[in-house]
């Protein structure tokens, strides 16, 4: 077995007297697909953001690629290809929605490139997205699922090799689920490696290989979906019925 | 370059000395609102301050007029000796406040500005060397060659300065570094998960837009001859480094440019004709406007106008 | 652009309602609409209330809550920086909401009594589930007929949308409201509905009761996947 890509070795972190993680374990193996659920305010959120470096846990390490990134600053993580999507998008409201992607393409993808070759290839991954109507619009006016697939647009034009979602699918209707499922597992067979939170629940369980649940803080479970549907613990605190 | 032609082709051949003088003031204002914006337009950091990095670059440049007096033996290597050391001086103090950036944003990164500025003329007001509350006299070479007059030829040497103040803010805004400070104003978080070293730009954007600053006050000494810190290092020069910007609009080198032009030349006549509180009023009252009616300014004033012309 | 294009519907008092339809199809721009927030082009919106009829369009947001119709936005909208009671006492703002504030109130913590046990914490701070709630809370606040309720489980846990779907149905019910809803959770939705509306492309495009729609082709494809 080759070593994970990612891996989250008993994180610490608190917000003043509350412990919003009090030592999370998680990996993800290379090209694998990870759901990460439970209630809200469980913890995903703080989890992703110690991984994209917004915040430095009190106490654990995180590795990359065999690497201690625990210290790195986030530009440094992008680099290194991990990318992420904000749960409240945060789009670049004065520029327009290809100017959004560039600044990926020139920052965080390996290759400098010229500022045309980058519109050109942001263009094309809104293509893939299906959203490359809206390339010369600004943010402002775009509505909160439009938004939402930019923020994976832009994400994406960061070449990740590891991509983590944070909400994604909320509010997105069925059909549009399966369209943006669609993508993503067309990205998971490029070689990308993603992690998703998610509470739309049909997008979880048939996306994720394997899940790990999350509750005030702590793992409470890890399997298969099937396994995670037929665990009574997740069932009473998340699933419920 | 032809603008530089033009400029000093004119000083070959006019010599109303009044003109000199309200030319210089434009120019130099030019310079400092191209400063300002890098930090306050581009980056989204507004900066009070102008007058502390504008101070501290004049009484560098007045301290080593009087202290080595190069000005006799090598009258053409002076000017750029002055306006390297309070260039230089003034980006010190800007790498100051750059590490300001990564701790305070927003409203209370502009009030620290406030207090730096006065933190600044209180420190010159009680240092002796630097003249304290009398002031410092600095005297004009009297003559230089191929120029009837200094002021002349000072003139020339802030149309090169102003020239290379736009070229300069107009390379960064349309490289990848002005779009990773646009970036950075628009949300640091984002920016900083998709590759934008955010701090590293935000201490660019402040010493880039400092050394600015001290450039066009290294040049101060020579204009006014008398360098005293309450008028040097004032709030008139904070505030109008930052309404010529915002009423020219900030998003684009245009906007420092248009405004340092027009409002310039407004302050002139309003100061010969009125008097100098009028001039100032002039001033706050098109800030306020601007700011309620027209937030992008006259660029984006401009840019609406010509969008509408095209449906 | 045109996204509402004739559309119809109606409710009865005491009815559920619930507006189906994929993203962009004009959901939201029909409760902005009510609401008075965006103009129509053409059309009118009729309330009734004790026998007269009233022409919603052309009043302003604010005559429209006057009358007595509330809407929580989609995304919550709450006041982030205020305390969980300073919302649920600015939603009691026209005169009969604030006749009946300290009812209003004691109701909205028997239905959410995790609001009544964080009532001084900053509305900002707390998690999803909890900030829904208030901004439920909030809209009861203004003693409503007619409630309006744009997509409320987005980002809730399965657990909390039925939870929240229990507290919509029970505040009907006690207080007589009558619901219009988006919602793209499908099954929890037509738990506490009576009938519902497809919107595609701004036009309605079947309209029918629970075991209408969930017989319907538009709903398999749009809703339940395949």
């Amino acid at each position: 077995m080759s070593q994970p890509l990612l891996e989250v070795q008993q994180v610490f972190k608190n917000f003043g007297g509350f412990a919003a993680l009090s030592g999370v374990n998680i990996y993800v193996n290379p090209g694998e697909r990870l759901g990460l659920i439970g209630p809200n305010g469980s913890g995903k959120t703080t989890m992703i953001n110690c991984i994209s470096g917004l915040l430095t846990p009190e106490k654990g390490k995180i590795i990359f690629e065999g690497n201690d990134i625990t210290q790195m600053t986030p530009h440094h993580r992008a680099r290194a290809g991990i990318m992420r999507t904000f749960q409240i998008p945060k789009p670049f409201n004065s520029m327009t929605v290809v100017e959004n992607l560039c600044i990926p393409l020139e920052y965080a993808a390996e290759h400098k490139t010229s500022l045309s070759v980058a519109e050109e290839e942001a263009r094309k991954i809104l293509t893939l997205i299906g959203i490359e109507a809206l390339g010369d619009l600004k943010p402002t006016g775009l509505t909160q699922v439009d938004m939402r697939k930019m923020e994976l647009a832009r994400s994406l034009a960061g070449r990740p090799k590891l991509l983590i979602l944070d909400e994604v699918m909320a509010g997105l209707s069925g059909s549009e689920v399966d369209e943006i499922l669609e993508i993503l597992f067309k990205l998971n067979e490029q070689g990308i490696t993603i992690i998703m939170i998610e509470h739309v629940m049909r997008a979880v369980l048939g996306f994720s290989k394997r899940i790990s649940v999350l509750n005030t803080g702590l793992n409470i479970a890890e399997g298969t979906p099937d396994e995670i549907l037929n665990n009574p613990e997740v069932e009473k605190v998340y699933l419920g019925e | 370059m032809l603008l530089f032609l033009g400029a000093f082709l004119i000083t070959q051949n006019f010599h109303n000395q009044y003109y000199y003088l309200a030319a210089f003031t434009v120019l130099q204002y030019i310079i400092l609102s191209q400063g300002w914006n890098i930090l306050g337009g581009y980056t989204g950091y507004v900066n009070f301050g102008t007058g502390a990095f504008f101070g501290v670059g004049a009484y560098t440049s007045a301290m080593i007029v009087k202290t080595f007096k190069i000005g006799k033996s090598a009258p053409f290597l002076e000017l750029p000796i002055l306006f390297i050391a309070g260039g230089l001086v003034a980006a010190l103090l800007g790498l100051g406040l750059g590490y300001l950036t990564m701790r305070i944003k927003g409203i209370y990164f502009s009030i620290s500005t406030l207090a730096l500025a006065f933190v600044t003329v209180t420190i010159i007001l009680n240092i002796d060397a630097l003249g304290g509350a009398t002031g410092l006299y600095i005297i004009r070479p009297r003559k230089i060659p191929f120029f009837t007059n200094y002021m002349e030829f000072l003139f020339l040497v802030m149309v090169a300065l102003s020239i290379f103040a736009v070229a300069f803010a107009r390379y960064i805004e349309n490289s990848w570094i002005g779009r990773g400070l646009s970036a950075v104003r628009d949300d640091e978080d984002a920016a900083e998960c998709t590759g934008v070293p955010v701090l590293k730009l935000k201490v660019f954007a402040t010493m880039a837009s400092s050394t600015l600053m001290g450039v066009a006050g290294a040049a101060y000494p020579y204009f006014v001859t008398f360098l005293e810190p309450i008028s040097t290092v004032s709030l008139d020069v904070g505030v109008n480094s930052l309404a010529m910007p915002l009423i020219g609009g900030t998003s684009t080198w245009a906007g420092p440019l248009v405004g340092a032009v027009l409002l310039g030349i407004i302050q002139q006549i309003a100061l010969v004709t009125l008097s100098p509180e009028y001039s100032l009023l002039v001033i706050g009252i098109l800030l306020v406007s601007f700011v309620i009616l027209a937030p992008e300014g006259i660029v984006g004033l401009f840019r609406k106008f010509r969008a509408s012309l095209k449906k | 652009m045109k996204v509402l294009h004739d559309v119809s519907i109606e409710m009865t008092e005491g009815e559920t309602v619930i507006l189906l339809g994929t993203n962009g199809n004009g959901k939201s721009t029909l409760i902005k609409t009510i609401m008075g927030i965006v103009p129509p082009n053409q059309g009118e919106i009729i309330f009734e209330s004790e026998g007269v009829q009233i022409n919603l369009v052309g009043k302003k947001p604010q005559e429209i809550v006057n009358m007595g119709i509330t809407m929580v936005p989609e995304g919550r909208r709450l006041f982030p920086q205020l305390t969980v009671e300073e919302n649920l006492y600015l939603g009691a703002f026209r005169r009969e909401a604030r006749q009946n504030l300290e009812r209003n109130l004691s109701y909205c913590f028997e239905v959410f009594p995790r609001l009544g046990e964080r009532r001084t914490q900053l509305a900002g701070s707390m998690s999803g589930g909890e900030q829904q709630m208030l901004a439920l809370a909030r809209a009861i606040m203004s003693s409503p007929k007619i409630l309006l309720i744009d997509e409320p489980s987005v980002g809730l846990a399965p657990i909390l949308v039925s939870q929240l779907m229990t507290s919509i149905k029970e505040m009907k019910e006690n207080l007589n409201l009558t619901v219009l809803m988006t919602e793209q959770n499908f099954s929890q939705a037509t738990k506490i509905a009576d009938r519902g509306y497809i919107i595609v492309h701004g036009k309605i495009e079947f309209r029918g009761s629970n075991v209408e729609l969930s017989g319907n082709e538009l709903v398999k494809q749009y809703y339940l996947g395949t």
